[in-house]
């Protein structure tokens, strides 16, 4: 991961036309709290993601920063403050949680798919039992993103048959599948192999490229560096620092951040 | 020095090796017998002595059985036989009390004119429940499978078709509400409603609706009281009915469990800690004895009835506790991802969550339905004719006075094939379900 980071040259060329962010606000997050039991695990949390913003949140294990995107599509419960995701808000009513859920994607550490499915049939699940399309149509969007993560050729094999990074990618193929406006990113490396991480990167590159809306949790440095247009720095639960990602690598304010940084970077 | 030590630092493989035989004596038969029976001396010693016990069982057994007697009238001409062809006090099963009494041990008191009713349910059966077992028959077939309880239930007591329809009617009438309601008013007051609605029709409707039917139309054959019921017949019945009818009971109870609803939650468990917490044969003697108590006077509930209850009450309790089990080992992930896409709690468990946690529970699920289906001769304990309490019917008469081994071997094998082909068809289905590696 230090080698993107140390060297950005190394990755390809960017392509910047379609990365706009608008006045568009896609989540509100104000005064947000979260107690797991009597530990306050987030605390105070103000932002506001615009329409197009590739956010990266890093921080030390046990900062929060998973805990904060799993609020915004309630896998988590917030116990005080108000989440809003595209204009609606996330309280209780299982009717308003089912709906964030359809159009905000999620991909996770450890990916997630559903072993006893095929790939192909991993994509289509959602599309046809939550969106009510029909199977044949429903395949058809399926392979189209399979070929975006370039992974057709793997579509009628179950996801114990596959590499890690493959599994990955068949992950985030299934979130786009449900054709989501938002995309939130639960450290999608952290549990593949050096070689593969690559693979999924890109993807997610891509995926910024055409303009999608990302909160990634990741501590690959040169991704943030590359793609993000914010980079937020969390510990101990609570927002510590944000800024773009030049100025944010360039010169940290906080000596929290300092300390992480070099941590991070400096092996 | 530093030359040498360059050399033995510094390495560069040419080519790859491929993959090559294992050496000849890692392999073959005789290598097997060598390892796996005479690998060293206590092992050839232990070899020799299970050799000898297993001649030793065989020695004692086999002729018994093999120079068994089939054809005689009772105990005392078997032993005739016997003693006129085989020599005095020679060793000789009595089979001939099979060939007398095979179709009470099978069908009870079942009047022997009417026995190809429940061999056609049977087949009826058999038929059913291939679509459910196996994936190659066609999906087609699971109408049949839908119909077949009532054909059955109608094969086996007779009395006027229009019983079984109306009582079929009631799960039309729940099916109906539900379609109607869910859209409308929520799936809460759907769910309320489209069980609460078939069983006030069953109390109160059902049984008017079929006589006023059979007036109009009559079709009936032959009424065949539960009385007479017996045998592996009744064995069957009851353990084929509470075997399928605890399933869907246990699964309810293993997702109640785990409910974060409180009064659902506490209403399982303590289902589940008292059915289970209470032997079986008390559950029995509840369902023949206690159970009129609590029932409105002048209601004449079937005591076979009252023990399907009873027995799949009991199973579901202990189905739910292997469930649970297999709930618990799905790693939390699955259920994220399933909640993620925006699945409903019910698609989820029915799409993700089950699948998978009834895979991993199918041995356990399995060995309680074997459980299920022997504990059912524990119903001779009220009175009910299964095959032990028909073995001792047939000891009561003079003919067969005294005759032990050759019924209980029958039934015993009987029961074994039930219930090693359950075990075998769990081991097809654990491998068929098997997805690749984890």
């Amino acid at each position: 991961m230090t080698d993107l980071a140390t060297n950005p040259a190394a990755a390809r060329e960017i392509d910047r036309s379609q990365m706009q962010v608008s006045d568009e606000v896609a989540i509100e997050i104000s005064g947000m709290n979260k107690w797991y039991g009597s530990f306050h695990v987030l605390r105070d949390i103000d932002l506001t993601v615009y329409r197009g913003e590739r956010i990266v949140i890093c921080g030390p294990s046990g900062s929060g920063k998973s805990t904060l995107i799993r609020c915004i599509n309630r896998l988590e419960e917030h116990q005080a403050g108000r989440i809003v995701v595209d204009g609606t808000e996330l309280s209780s009513d299982l009717k308003n949680i089912d709906k964030i859920r359809s159009e905000v994607g999620m991909c996770f550490q450890h990916f997630n798919l559903f072993p006893h499915l095929t790939i192909l049939e991993n994509c289509t699940l959602a599309p046809i039992w939550v969106r009510k399309t029909p199977k044949r149509e429903a395949e058809e969007v399926a392979m189209h993103f399979l070929e975006k993560v370039k992974i057709p050729e793997q579509a009628h094999k179950y996801p114990g048959q596959l590499s890690g990074g493959q599994q990955q990618r068949v992950a985030i193929a299934r979130s786009l599948c449900m054709k989501p406006r938002i995309m939130l990113f639960d450290e999608p490396t952290s549990a593949l192999d050096p070689e593969m991480i690559k693979e999924v990167l890109d993807t997610m590159i891509e995926l910024a490229e055409e303009g999608m809306t990302m909160l990634c949790v990741t501590h690959e440095m040169g991704f943030a560096r590359q793609v993000a247009n914010r980079v937020i720095f969390m510990d101990q639960g609570q927002i510590v620092e944000q800024n773009e990602p030049e100025e944010f690598f360039k010169n940290p304010k906080s000596d929290r951040t300092k300390l992480f940084l070099s941590q991070i970077l400096g092996h | 020095m530093s030359d040498t030590h360059s050399q033995t630092v510094s390495y560069v493989r040419e080519t790859m090796l491929p993959q090559a035989e294992p050496p000849v004596s890692n392999r073959g038969a005789i290598l097997w017998l060598r390892e796996n029976l005479f690998s060293g001396w206590f092992n050839i010693v232990l070899t020799l002595v299970s050799l000898y016990v297993i001649y030793w069982a065989l020695a004692h057994t086999l002729p018994w059985v093999v120079s068994g007697i089939w054809n005689a009238g009772s105990l005392s001409e078997c032993r005739e036989i016997r003693d006129a062809t085989l020599g005095e006090g020679a060793s000789a099963a009595c089979w001939a009390v099979l060939v007398d009494r095979w179709q009470q041990l099978m069908f009870g008191f079942y009047p022997s004119e009417l026995y190809w009713r429940p061999v056609l349910a049977l087949v009826i059966f058999l038929a059913a429940i291939a679509p459910v077992l196996f994936a190659q028959v066609p999906r087609g077939a699971l109408w049949f499978t839908a119909v077949s309880p009532f054909v059955m239930f109608w094969l086996l007591w007779g009395g006027s078709a229009w019983f079984p329809v109306a009582v079929a009617l009631g799960f039309v009438l729940g099916w109906a509400a539900w379609r109607a309601l869910a859209p409308m008013a929520g799936t809460l007051v759907a769910a309320i409603v489209s069980a609460a609605l078939p069983i006030v029709y069953w109390f109160y409707t059902a049984g008017p609706l079929a006589r006023e039917l059979e007036q109009v139309v009559g079709i009936g054959i032959e009424y065949v009281p539960s009385q007479d019921f017996g045998g592996f017949m009744l064995s069957f019945i009851i353990g084929i009915a509470a075997i399928i009818l605890s399933l869907p009971l246990g699964i309810l109870l293993a997702l109640g469990r785990q409910s974060d609803l409180f009064i659902i939650n506490k209403v399982s468990v303590g289902f589940i800690e008292i059915i289970r917490g209470v032997p079986l044969i008390v559950w029995l003697f509840t369902a023949s004895l206690l159970l009129n108590y609590f029932l409105p006077p002048g209601t004449n509930f079937d005591l076979m009835l009252r023990v399907i209850i009873m027995v799949t009450l009991f199973a579901a309790a202990y189905i739910a506790e292997v469930v649970r089990g297999g709930l618990a080992a799905l790693p939390k992930g699955q259920y994220e991802g399933a909640d993620s896409l925006g699945l409903s709690y019910w698609q989820s468990m029915r799409l993700i969550i089950l699948p998978q946690a009834l895979k991993i529970s199918i041995p356990g699920i399995v060995n309680t339905f074997i459980g299920l289906f022997k504990d059912t001769t524990l119903v001779v304990f009220i009175g009910l004719f299964d095959p032990i309490g028909l073995s001792n019917a047939i000891r009561a008469t003079t003919e067969w006075n005294g005759i032990y081994w050759e019924l209980f071997v029958f039934i015993g094998l009987l029961f074994f094939i039930c219930c090693f082909s359950m075990s075998r068809y769990s081991l097809y289905l654990e491998k068929k379900l098997q997805r690749g590696h984890k």
